[in-house]
């Protein structure tokens, strides 16, 4: 448990030090779904270079796209690609590691960016597993702004109807958006009613805390007859008090000055989950 | 005269093929009834998945079934699955590359008085728009069964618009000459060159024998394939000619009638006249009753390639 929190914060270094060179990225959400990706990726999914062509994977889409920086990461320390490259490529010129997934890398399954994407495509990942008689679950990672696409109730009506258990979505609740307080902007502080009356089954969670995290997955696993929704609640730019909580550090890019002090702050809690 | 609609011939094909492939799945959004798919889904329960009136829905969940191996065929009234889910065409189709038919039924002005909500006059210029999107429009029965034929045989996005009613047959059943993505010469003439698609083919060919006893040749391309655009049959069929007519079920803007006007203009340049529905919510009547307003009937074309030749 302590080795994936002291790998979140080698993986958030990675993030910023992409960041930096790319100029631009979006580091704040980034930071909040960076304990999910990691739970996912090295403790839950059936996923790796070696088998990401098997029909048997499971399989993930980002459906906040923006968040890719994270997902990289977390590829890189798979072995999909080397982080020196995704660092140094990241948002250049011909790059294919652009601002959003693209799966012409290898370990992305589907393209995302615009928001309310993610879970009707995992829906028809999940239908065809279904079909298939095949064992493998869909998984995708959506924002809690990106709620407020209309697409994202059309796929939580469908995983219901067709009782998806093998798909489990997870929303990263930071309750920033781009604009400010999720509330102000389109309040979702309702959630674990509305997806249960959309006939999901629904934990709520730390999102930034592994025990927590693990456990979710397991009940999620262990829901027979509908598809789970873990609300993990998320900070914003978890890992450095330079970014948590601040709405501005959406896709802010840190200066030299503040580049430091969150470079020294994930050092002080990559020490401490060393030594949890 | 013909009575079986294009859309019937698709779920015919689509039956046939799914009794040995199981990864074929239709997706309809309460729309089986409208699509003739409601055969397909009574034979193939376990190959039909039903999301209820939800088009964005309906394409995004097609395009996960394609990513793990089905060949996914998406039925929804043309108005709506090219622009209602436009976003999901673009992204979970043609740019995560998956293996889906989006099937637009009653296309064009198909539902004729029930209004601009329902006509599709713009799916051409949106879905040519998209890149790795590829856009059919079949002229008839016999076309449309080689179409899908061709369809099932690869692994890339597609859009295809057919009409709510039978039309006439362009072609016949022991004659139907087709070459995925090369459009069919129906006619060869001299003097002027008519590229048609979708129902407009049909018409296209009784203004040409109508143009032939009056002295005026008439070359007829069944331009089925509006993206890729077959721009040597274009080039070929306009450089034997002294004018080119293009005839479509569209808005006048980013059609075929557009698409024809670039080759021309930049490849062998002549004189392009594009007949297309006007750039306004067309006027109330059936579809029959529409085409001739606008003079989108053999009568027309004729009308205007004689004002013009």
């Amino acid at each position: 448990m302590g080795n994936l929190k002291e790998l979140s914060y080698k993986l958030r270094k990675d993030v910023v030090d992409m960041i930096v060179e790319g100029k631009g990225g979006h580091i704040g959400g980034d930071m909040s779904a960076m304990d999910i990706l990691v739970e996912l990726y090295f403790e839950q999914m059936n996923i790796s270079p070696e088998n990401m062509d098997a029909p048997d994977r499971d399989r993930f889409i980002m459906s906040k796209g923006h968040s890719v920086e994270a997902l990289y990461t977390v590829l890189a320390e798979k072995g999909f690609f080397p982080i020196e490259q995704v660092i140094k490529e990241f948002s250049k010129f011909g790059s294919q590691f652009i601002g959003h997934p693209n799966n012409k890398l290898p370990g992305i399954e589907m393209n995302s960016g615009s928001l309310g994407h993610g879970l009707p495509v995992s829906v028809g990942m999940a239908l065809a597993g279904k079909m298939d008689k095949k064992d493998y679950r869909v998984y995708t990672v959506m924002g809690d702004g990106e709620l407020a696409e209309g697409s994202v109730w059309e796929g939580t009506m469908a995983g219901n109807q067709y009782k998806l258990d093998n798909l489990c979505a997870i929303v990263d609740r930071n309750r920033l958006q781009i604009s400010g307080n999720t509330e102000d902007v389109m309040g979702h502080d309702d959630l674990v009613q509305r997806f249960s009356s959309f006939g999901w089954h629904v934990i709520s969670i730390d999102g930034n805390n592994y025990t927590e995290l693990k456990k979710a997955f397991e009940e999620a696993r262990e829901t027979k007859g509908k598809p789970t929704v873990i609300i993990a609640n998320t900070i914003k730019g978890c890992g450095s008090s330079v970014m948590e909580n601040k709405a501005n550090w959406h896709h802010k890019v840190p200066n030299a000055e503040e580049y430091a002090q969150i470079i020294k702050d994930f050092q002080i809690r990559k020490e401490a989950a060393a030594n949890e | 005269m013909n009575k079986i609609a294009n859309r019937q011939v698709i779920c015919e094909v689509l039956m046939d093929k799914a009794k040995e492939d199981k990864d074929i799945v239709v997706l309809c959004s309460d729309s089986r009834g409208s699509a003739s798919l409601a055969p397909f889904a009574e034979a193939f329960p376990e190959q039909f998945v039903e999301v209820g009136i939800a088009e964005q829905n309906l394409v995004s969940i097609a395009a996960g079934l394609a990513k793990c191996g089905k060949k996914a065929f998406a039925a929804s009234p043309a108005s709506f699955v090219s622009t209602r889910s436009y976003e999901q065409a673009k992204i979970d189709c043609a740019y995560s590359n998956t293996n889906v038919t989006l099937i637009g039924i009653s296309g064009g002005v198909s539902y004729g008085a029930l209004g601009m909500s329902h006509h599709s006059a713009q799916d051409i210029a949106a879905m040519s728009a998209i890149p790795n999107m590829r856009v059919y429009l079949p002229s008839d029965r016999f076309q449309t069964k080689h179409l899908m034929e061709a369809l099932l045989q690869d692994e890339k996005p597609a859009y295809i618009r057919v009409g709510r009613n039978p039309v006439e047959d362009v072609y016949y059943e022991e004659y139907c000459p087709f070459e995925m993505d090369k459009a069919t010469v129906v006619m060869e003439g001299t003097d002027v060159a008519i590229v048609a698609c979708g129902e407009m083919v049909k018409p296209a060919v009784d203004a040409a024998k109508l143009l032939k006893e009056e002295g005026i040749s008439a070359t007829v391309v069944d331009m089925y394939c509006v993206k890729p655009l077959d721009q040597d049959t274009i080039v070929k069929a306009a450089e034997s000619a002294r004018l080119v007519v293009t005839v479509e079920e569209h808005a006048p803007m980013g059609g075929l009638g557009s698409m024809v006007s670039q080759v021309v203009g930049s490849q062998c340049p002549k004189t392009v006249i594009n007949m297309a529905l006007p750039d306004a919510p067309v006027i109330t009547g059936t579809s029959r009753e529409v085409f001739d307003y606008y003079g989108l009937n053999a009568e027309g074309i004729v009308k205007i390639i004689k004002e013009n030749i």
